[in-house]
């Protein structure tokens, strides 16, 4: 019974990376930041900033919990529950900016 | 450690929607814009990141049992940690010196209490580390015990996560 359980759970789990892909990815987070900080100082952009930056800043995320965290290499039912307290923080967040009028996306005045 | 890390998601959820929902309605300044210093943050936001490196290559060498490496990287972790709670403390002082307090605005109420559980969260985590260094010391903490080290990594980076959310949605998107 434990060697099955072992087996099933070695179906959907795979190997942890080595220190030189963390250390990758940690160059390829810094560099998203550095464009962010970047757009946020180019006055052109302002108008888009946020259509900019909140997939950057969903790139980062998701790079960390798949790649740090190992979501990616875990069990699904991990990413489930974690999926599951993030889908009710992002839908609160959403709901509440447009129930007070706080609409995130560039809107035209008149 | 999922479970309580997705609870956590809806703490910070609701903390941030209320941000986003007060920021701009303050009847007196000082407002967003006028008060974040983007580059200092910027450097905060780097060490954050920086420290999730040092964690997961801590993990590493548990993992592979390299003991001595793996005190360094949790050391160092733990510095970094200090470092943005230092950095947060600065940030803090120079915004009450320039007149925002809890109790100013709609928007310091709101900034103080996101950031400030942030930064809770994030000296939790100090403590955590340096327990783990000290257990490393006292010789309990072995190859065995890697998943102690990961459950502490899971935490931690979830505070750098968090932080991502914040430096985007309330310092880089102030308006």
């Amino acid at each position: 019974m434990a060697h099955e359980t072992h087996a099933a759970h070695g179906a959907v789990e795979h190997a942890h990376p080595g220190p030189k892909t963390y250390t990758i990815i940690g160059v390829f987070l810094a560099i998203i930041t550095l464009v962010e900080v970047w757009v946020y100082n180019v006055e052109a952009v302002r108008p888009y900033l946020v259509l900019i930056l909140l997939p950057l800043s969903a790139v980062k995320f998701a790079t960390v919990v798949g790649a740090y965290m190992h979501l990616r290499f875990d069990h699904p039912i991990f990413t489930a529950i974690f999926g599951f307290g993030l889908l009710v923080a992002a839908s609160v967040i959403t709901a509440l900016m447009f129930l007070f009028g706080q609409y995130p996306l560039p809107h035209h005045a008149g | 450690m999922w479970a309580f890390l997705a609870s956590d998601c809806m703490f910070f959820g609701t903390l941030i929607a209320t941000y986003m929902v007060y920021k701009n309605r303050s009847l007196d300044g000082p407002l967003p814009r006028e008060t974040f210093d983007v580059p200092y943050t910027s450097v905060s936001a780097f060490v954050l990141l920086l420290s999730s490196l040092t964690m997961v290559l801590a993990l590493a060498a548990i993992q592979h049992g390299q003991e001595r490496k793996m005190r360094i990287w949790l050391g160092a972790t733990a510095l970094l940690g200090c470092v943005f709670l230092g950095g947060q403390f600065y940030e803090f002082t120079t915004f009450y010196q320039d007149g925002l307090t809890l109790s100013r605005n709609l928007f310091g109420s709101t900034f103080f209490t996101l950031t400030g559980f942030h930064g809770t969260h994030v000296a939790i985590g100090v403590f955590w580390l340096a327990s783990l260094v000290a257990q490393s010391f006292r010789g309990r903490l072995h190859q065995g015990h890697s998943l102690l080290v990961e459950i502490a990594g899971l935490y931690w980076h979830f505070v750098d996560i968090v932080w991502i959310l914040i430096f985007t949605l309330v310092y880089l998107i102030p308006d």
